[in-house]
């Protein structure tokens, strides 16, 4: 087992039968959460992508099958509520969801459309952003973003740093889950799950070179088929992602599902992860020193023994002409 | 008795030399709970708000124990400082002496005690923290149960919108920004409780010297004079 297993290439191929050690290492690491100072890593992964050809699924929900059957999730069972989904939402214990959508476009026409939902692995993540805890989320050179459950404290702050809604904090585990992009296949030169149970090919998987190209050939395909609207979602208000969608209507990203038309990290989580946390650390910091410093040498406010003898004199005083101002009180 | 400028309990103990009770045992012991409290967590809150300092989650046992416990002395805290509350906030409504004092602000960083205004129970750096206190804590407890992350389902029947991420993240940034507020503010509190020499002792013992109170608190100190006698040449004529 000493031969590290190959980047992977493509989800479609078969795996390497022989063992082979993984190839994400802890020092493919760019970025950790609540950790300033990462260093720079030896070499650089290819970057990867899945690409989600929304116009090619069938909504077949293979990909929620293998996805729990991988990473070994218990859904719970719902009652059907006279809807598609299920479950009806991402659970800590359901990773990804096909989202179904009715749409009647301009030409009075039904189009139903399907989103396959799950962490959008941004290439400037905001559940990264928002963590406070050491370790509980990193990002490897290739692209992927992955949550680490033992430096996780389950806190919630993913839940709001992220743009897209994905993270679920698990009720009994007490951490975050989300879509891994099955950084634990990829280490190992095989696509994510979906991508290979996916009958369709709609879910395609490798670098994100090679899944653009794909996408502007489905693009053309599409357009060319009257689609004119036809695009790639790879939105560059979070640099990027490494799931990106080619969406028959990519002018309007809202249709499928409320997908986000112009994703980013929110101004406000920024201002609270920016200048809040610096510039509060610092006026906490310099007032207590400050504070310290000032009372080390400073003599105080002191009480003298003139004001000592003053108070008796007004104590007993008043006591002497108590009965005239009991009469006026 | 006359209660303008004192809080009922508030009593001379002895004349020679003077000391005056100023805060009942059950006060000082509803003060240090509240104020251990708040110690408990901006030590815990500091260890999530900035990742050079989340070592001190291990006080507590890890980050994990750190999600449920600084909430849980959150609720600690807002209890115990509501009923700190009900017993003080009548003697810290601002009067028309505090505006003087603010004004004399200089005399009292230099303790120019008689350049300012004779004072009730409080002056006006005490009632700022007072209120600012007050206001700090709501704002806390109420973003407080916005970002639990267990609790967050209990708004969903009675104020959805407060289980939104846009409303917590707003929450989260109001929740830092206050945290930031009180700590400056109990760092003023605890500092100026220092450094007015003799304060120190109407939380620990309950009483202050006659002088302290001549000094610093002189309308206070005339009117528990006032009250002092008043029981005994109240009932003499009766009987």
């Amino acid at each position: 087992m000493t031969e590290r297993a190959p980047q992977p290439t493509t989800a479609a191929a078969n795996p390497p039968v022989q063992p082979l050690a993984s190839n994400l290492l802890p020092s493919d690491v760019v970025r950790i959460s609540a950790t300033a100072n990462v260093p720079a890593p030896e070499r650089q992964l290819d970057k990867v992508a899945k690409l989600i050809d929304v116009s090619k699924c069938i909504g077949c929900k293979a990909c929620q099958s293998a996805c729990i059957e991988w990473n070994d999730t218990h859904p719970a069972i719902e009652e059907n509520v006279g809807v598609y989904e299920n479950p009806h939402d991402l659970t800590p214990e359901m990773f990804t969801l096909m989202r179904f959508s009715e749409y009647e476009n301009p030409q009075g026409d039904l189009e139903w459309l399907i989103r396959k939902d799950g962490c959008m692995h941004c290439e400037d993540p905001g559940c990264l952003k928002a963590c406070p805890a050491p370790g509980a989320i990193v990002q490897y050179s290739n692209g992927i973003v992955d949550f680490v459950s033992a430096n996780c404290i389950g806190c919630g702050y993913c839940v709001s740093g992220c743009p897209f809604d994905v993270p679920r904090i698990h009720q009994t585990a007490h951490v975050s889950k989300k879509c891994t992009l099955c950084s634990d296949r990829v280490a190992v030169g095989q696509g994510p799950a979906c991508a290979k149970a996916c009958p369709t090919q709609a879910i395609t998987f490798g670098t994100k070179e090679s899944q653009i190209a794909l996408a502007n050939e489905r693009i053309e395909d599409l357009k060319s088929r009257g689609y004119e609207n036809a695009g790639l979602y790879d939105p560059q208000g979070v640099g990027g992602t490494h799931v990106m969608y080619v969406l028959h209507h990519a002018d309007k990203p809202g249709l499928y599902a409320g997908l986000p038309d112009d994703p980013r990290i929110s101004p406000v989580v920024e201002s609270w992860k920016g200048a809040t946390k610096t510039v509060g650390l610092a006026a906490i910091g310099l007032a207590a020193a400050g504070a310290v410093l000032h009372g080390l040498f400073s003599k105080g406010n002191q009480v003298t023994a003139e004001e000592e003898h003053e108070a008796e004199e007004l104590v007993v005083k008043t006591a002497a002409v108590q009965p005239e101002t009991r009469e006026e009180l | 008795m006359s209660h303008q400028y004192s809080a009922p309990g508030d009593h001379i103990e002895s004349t020679k030399p003077v000391t005056v009770s100023r805060y009942r045992g059950i006060t000082r012991l509803n003060h240090w709970v509240t104020a251990l409290s708040l110690i408990l967590l901006a030590i815990s809150g500091l260890s999530l708000f900035h990742p050079s300092l989340f070592f001190l989650s291990g006080l507590f046992g890890g980050g994990q124990v750190v999600r449920w416990l600084h909430p849980a002395i959150g609720i600690v805290l807002f209890l115990s400082f509501f009923l700190l509350f009900l017993q003080m906030w009548k003697l810290n409504l601002p009067r028309r002496e505090d505006a003087t004092w603010v004004a004399h602000i200089g005399d009292v960083v230099q303790g120019n005690e008689d350049k300012l205004p004779e004072l009730g129970k409080y002056n006006a750096g005490q009632k700022f923290v007072f209120w600012a206190m007050t206001g700090l804590i709501l704002l806390l407890i109420l973003t407080g149960l916005m970002i639990w992350e267990k609790q967050v389902p209990l708004w969903e029947p009675y104020a959805p919108w407060a289980a939104t991420i846009p409303a917590r993240r707003i929450a989260l940034l109001v929740h830092a920004l206050s945290a930031v507020g009180i700590i400056l503010v109990f760092i003023l509190h605890v500092y100026a409780a220092i450094w007015t020499r003799g304060t120190l002792r109407a939380m620990t013992t309950g009483s202050v010297t006659g002088g302290w109170a001549f000094r610093h608190h002189r309308k206070w100190l005339r009117e528990l004079a006032k009250n002092r006698k008043a029981p005994d040449n109240h009932n003499t004529p009766a009987e």
